[in-house]
């Protein structure tokens, strides 16, 4: 398998009950860079991200066609093992969504479900607490609640929750939507820190985050793929009009 | 207006029976068994009788109710059998409580040959309750964000460690409170009770023993003319009892909700 590849999409639509909400995707992600999937509002963002651990698997009434693989594996296949893939492939959500628990409680949520020892939990979730730098702002009350923290707080936990998990993929749905310039800073800056161990997907915020953190960029309209390429190339000179339109605020 | 009228007839009520009723609440009628069929003596076997009634009833509706709850919510969703379940449980609900009355004395005392007893008596109050348990529980799952399971699923959550981990510790105040409600109902039911599990003064010794509860006991000693003193001594008891069930379970739902936000 080649490692220029990471997950490939390959002509993907993805329907909701009544709604089309991805057309005709055709889109290889790069392992270990961040890629920013940009677009107005009900473009697919959020579909297509759902898509890549399957958690669309929980919407009633919807479906899809084409395949989407990680590593050369169809994770649509039947033989595929819905809970490991959803291990490999970490997802942080729009808002913080910390569960009514205790912080310890949430960050070894995920390594609880396979029951492992304590011992090994207290490890993992001080490293995890680390890797997403809230561990010196938590590490004397790890037994307070979670929803006691501040929302950039939270959303460093959500982080840190997925990051136990040692997961190879992260998918990140405007993760600084409710949040301040500082914390948003913080998160990109620990972003830069997760590329070189992971494979990132992130909606962004803003135009301007994606031009920040991004190394690719794919722009989607009303569930289509429009353009998708290096960010650089992408933020300074789009190729398609489009793309163009938007990212000038013509439209969006 | 509505709202004093409310609890004007309220506090009549309360004030008409601890009125009458306190003066009888010595130590003693609590502890004593009714004696001369309740004219002498205390309430404790009836005291007994009830909570017995009540906790069987409340072992058997909980399971069943939060079960179907779970699965009406989190395994089925517009799916045929689960709108002949929710059918079910509002026809359930909609049912006087004298038929389960019937119900439970053809059924357990006759059918099953349970006799009046506890059992009985408890299953037919468990049957009589558990719409109630359901349409609660089932709301207070309904009403546990999305996100919880999102979160959980995305974590490599099966279905099972979901429900169990993310949602059901959030809906249990909610779940908790039905019960609570349910437990009142239960508690009060006096004819159903009088069909299925008897009115035997004896204090019971098993699960098999036909009771009665402080509501029949209230009910047969006003009905019969036996002793209005000792009726609202009972009923002030009653009130009592149900005072302190409610006040301590909202005081373990509060600390319940306080340890967790």
């Amino acid at each position: 398998m080649s490692q220029r590849v990471k997950i490939a999409i390959k002509d993907f639509n993805f329907h909701y009950e009544s709604v089309q909400a991805l057309r005709n995707i055709n889109l290889d992600i790069p392992p270990k860079q961040i890629f920013a999937v940009f677009g107005p509002a009900r473009s697919g963002k959020t579909t297509l991200l759902k898509s890549l651990n399957r958690l669309t698997d929980l919407i009633f009434g919807s479906g899809h066609t084409g395949t989407i693989s990680l590593d050369g594996m169809d994770i649509y296949d039947p033989k595929v093992d819905l809970i490991e893939l959803r291990r490999r492939i970490g997802m942080l959500f729009d808002l913080p969504t910390p569960l009514p628990m205790s912080i310890f409680d949430n960050v070894a949520y995920g390594l609880k479900l396979s029951g492992k020892n304590k011992k090994y939990l207290n490890e993992r979730v001080e490293k995890a607490l680390k890797s997403a730098v809230l561990w010196e702002e938590v590490k004397d009350r790890l037994h307070a609640s979670a929803l006691r923290l501040s929302g950039g707080q939270q959303q460093r936990l959500c982080m840190a929750r997925i990051l136990t998990l040692e997961p190879e993929v992260l998918l990140l749905d405007e993760p600084c939507s409710g949040l301040d310039p500082i914390s948003t800073a913080s998160i990109e800056e620990t972003l830069n820190q997760l590329k070189k161990e992971y494979t990132i997907v992130i909606v962004p915020h803003n135009i301007q985050q994606a031009s920040r953190v991004a190394d690719h960029a794919g722009f989607f309209l009303n569930g289509e793929l429009i353009e998708e390429g290096p960010a650089y190339q992408i933020f300074t000179r789009p190729k398609n009009k489009q793309t163009e339109d938007y990212l000038t605020g013509r439209f969006g | 207006m509505a709202a004093l009228s409310t609890i004007a007839v309220m506090i009549l009520i309360l004030f008409q029976i601890l009125r009458e009723g306190l003066p009888v609440l010595h130590l003693n009628f609590f502890f004593d068994s009714p004696r001369e069929m309740g004219r002498e003596g205390g309430i404790l076997s009836t005291i007994i009788g009830t909570m017995a009634l009540t906790i069987v009833a409340v072992i058997f509706a909980t399971p069943l109710g939060v079960g179907t709850a779970i699965f009406l919510r989190e395994y089925t969703r517009e799916s045929r059998i689960g709108r002949m379940i929710r059918f079910g449980t509002d026809c359930l609900a909609g049912v006087p409580s004298i038929i389960f009355g019937l119900f439970g004395f053809v059924f357990f005392v006759i059918r099953l040959n349970m006799g009046w007893s506890i059992l009985s008596g408890g299953l037919t109050m468990a049957a009589m309750i558990l719409p109630t348990v359901i349409s609660t529980a089932e709301e207070s799952i309904k009403a546990v964000p999305y996100s919880y399971r999102e979160v959980s699923y995305s974590l490599g959550g099966t279905k099972w460690q979901t429900v169990t981990r993310a949602v059901l510790p959030s809906a249990l105040p909610g779940i908790l409170t039905g019960i609570l409600l349910s437990v009142g109902r239960s508690i009060g039911e006096t004819a159903a009770v009088i069909l299925t599990a008897g009115s035997s003064l004896v204090m019971p010794t098993s699960l098999f023993s036909p009771i009665r509860t402080m509501s029949v006991h209230f009910y047969i000693l006003a009905r019969e003319g036996i002793s209005m003193k000792m009726a609202y001594g009972t009923g002030a008891a009653l009130i009592l009892l149900v005072l302190i069930i409610n006040m301590l379970a909202h005081w373990m739902i509060n600390q319940y909700i306080r340890h967790r936000a």
